[in-house]
């Protein structure tokens, strides 16, 4: 078992808590969690990844609990296991592709020898030593996935990562996590509210109503 | 990837906003790097041009001028005494030694001064050329006269009547060159030295053969039976209790001052010292202005980057790692402040030397690096580190989740 959550409680005012039902993926498993804005799925998305402490329950990644680490140790644990692609890019622009990546091993103390065949496989691999200002949305949104794959994490969070994508790219980058997951088997969890990407994994939680 | 280069990366990811930062810090250490220079330069000439001189009489008149006129061949002198009276003190018990020193004229702009062989011995000058004046109209060059002007053992020239700027020259007698000394590191460097004689006998009406080629007076006082004048008269004590009295008995002679020299000194440090004062808080108010800058520019950035922080927090980083991040920025800023500080300062010393090849200023170098200009270094750093503690505060305190949400 890779990620267990259980009993989760999250709210912002006590009348209004979020319902979180319980998760749980093996190494390889992918999951897509649908929900309209303003339902949560995001903030499911913080617990999940350590960034949003739950009011109850348990986060359990690869048997760690991980919300009984400490300040710096669930950092990083977090950037050791946990691979995060946002709905934006969210380069750091004063580095390069390349420095990206070697900033995500930096935090870890690993050199995981990733970076060059990640960004070959991502097609970017002649672009490593650009800024991000010089790359389309398509290659920046794949940097971003090879910098959250770079530490090979056993998580792999992805939150709306389509949004701002035209049709083709959207397919080509839902692809592109899964086969990427698997290929590091790695269990993966989208986060969308995306009608394209319904269709390409069948294991699916739906928050808040449906669509 | 390590966090230097991170925050370096940064820095120079907006050059100008660093750029000004670092030339406005360095600015403000320049200042001080001057300062720093000038003082420790200033009184290392003072102190060691004035060894061996306990006492300076002169004609009456401002004590530090007389100082500065006959020790440090700076000002005007106050005047000249009578040769009976000076050679009267000569033979006070309390008196070791009395070198005579006759001033009036120049040779572009540079000093004859008119004196005896201890002199030499009192700053143990060595030549480098020729030996030391025998005759009248013999004269020595210090290094940087005999390198400025061009002249070497054996060449004459015309004195010029004056201190400075010349009014008429004294074309009767050309002076020979018979010595230049080697470069001294002080006061002897920039003046012509001859003897007493040779500065009688250039203002004498009528020329007298017999008397040019007589030798001159080495040690005390040349012999005459004319009524002549010294210009000021350098003293060194018997014993320690000649410092109590003998300043004391030459002031109650009407017509003889004394002075001593470190006491003239320390006071016009401490004259000095209120202009010294005012430049340093001028100083320390452009580095003050220097340190609210990077931290007005590290805070503005900060509103900008902290969904980067966020980013970064996510791949791993701990909250200290932001806020050494950030300190690590106003560090790395001040530091390279102070190395162009200091540069711009030696510059501005070079500039300074180079417009100025005589009087007080052109002996200083700015190829001289002090202890004091490390201290520079490290109040760089703790500048660094006070612009940056609020912004990295705010950083470490990042929430990310709040951050990641928010976009």
């Amino acid at each position: 078992m890779i990620l267990r959550a259980k009993n989760i409680e999250f709210y912002y005012d006590s009348n209004q808590k979020f319902q979180i039902p319980d998760i749980s993926l093996d190494a390889g498993d992918q999951m897509l969690v649908i929900g309209k804005s303003g339902s949560g799925k995001t903030t499911i998305l913080n617990i999940i990844a350590g960034l949003l402490k739950p009011k109850s329950g348990t986060v359990t990644i690869d048997g760690t609990d991980i919300y009984s680490l400490k300040g710096s140790q669930l950092d990083k644990f977090r950037g050791k296991n946990i691979g995060i692609i946002f709905q934006k890019p969210h380069i750091l622009a004063p580095l390069t592709v390349e420095e990206n990546l070697q900033l995500a091993n930096f935090f870890v103390k690993e050199n995981t020898q990733m970076i060059e065949p990640l960004l070959k496989e991502l097609g970017i691999f002649d672009k490593k030593k650009a800024r991000i200002n010089t790359l389309s949305e398509g290659e920046a949104q794949r940097v971003s996935i090879a910098r959250a794959l770079v530490n090979k994490p056993k998580l792999i969070l992805a939150d709306e990562p389509t949004a701002s994508l035209d049709e083709e790219n959207a397919a080509a980058v839902v692809r592109l996590l899964q086969t990427q997951a698997k290929k590091y088997n790695a269990a993966l969890i989208i986060v969308t509210h995306d009608q394209r990407v319904k269709d390409h994994i069948p294991n699916q939680i739906i928050i808040g109503g449906q669509l | 990837m390590n966090m230097i280069k991170l925050s370096w990366k940064y820095l120079i990811a907006k050059p100008l906003s660093t750029g000004l930062n670092i030339l406005l810090l360095g600015l403000g250490l320049a200042i001080i790097t001057v300062l720093i220079l000038i003082q420790d330069q200033f009184e290392n000439k003072m102190t060691k041009d004035a060894e061996g001189i306990d006492l300076v009489v002169g004609a009456k008149g401002s004590p530090l001028q007389l100082i500065l006129s006959s020790v440090y061949h700076i000002d005007f002198p106050t005047g000249n005494i009578d040769l009976k009276d000076a050679m009267a003190l000569s033979k006070n018990r309390l008196v070791k030694n009395i070198i005579p020193l006759g001033l009036g004229d120049n040779y572009q702009g540079y000093r004859i001064v008119g004196t005896n062989h201890d002199y030499l011995t009192l700053y143990s000058a060595t030549f480098s050329q020729g030996n030391a004046w025998e005759k009248p109209f013999e004269v020595v060059l210090g290094h940087e006269v005999a390198e400025k002007i061009g002249l070497k053992t054996g060449d004459t020239f015309i004195g010029s009547h004056g201190i400075g700027s010349s009014s008429h020259e004294h074309d009767a007698h050309p002076y020979d060159i018979t010595g230049v000394l080697e470069p001294m590191g002080n006061v002897l460097d920039k003046l012509i030295l001859t003897s007493i004689e040779s500065v009688w006998y250039t203002h004498d009406e009528e020329h007298n053969h017999a008397t040019h080629e007589a030798p001159i007076a080495k040690k005390g006082f040349p012999i005459t039976d004319q009524d002549r004048e010294v210009t000021s008269l350098l003293i060194q004590y018997r014993n320690p209790i000649a410092a109590v009295q003998l300043p004391r008995f030459i002031n109650s002679k009407s017509a003889l001052q004394a002075a001593s020299p470190s006491f003239e000194i320390s006071r016009l440090f401490e004259l000095l010292g209120i202009g010294v004062k005012l430049i340093q808080g001028l100083a320390i108010v452009i580095i003050i202005i220097a340190g609210l800058g990077i931290f007005i520019a590290l805070f503005n950035s900060l509103k900008e980057r902290k969904y980067d922080l966020a980013v970064m927090r996510t791949l791993g980083a701990s909250s200290w790692q932001l806020f050494l991040h950030i300190v690590l920025e106003g560090v790395i800023l001040t530091i390279l402040g102070a190395v162009v500080g200091i540069a711009i300062g030696h510059l501005f010393l070079v500039i300074l030397v180079m417009q100025n090849d005589q009087g007080a200023i052109s002996s200083l170098s700015a190829a001289v690096f002090l202890k004091e200009e490390l201290w520079i270094l490290g109040y760089a750093v703790i500048v660094g580190i006070l612009a940056s503690l609020i912004p990295a505060w705010n950083a470490y305190q990042t929430d990310i989740a709040k951050q990641l949400t928010k976009a």
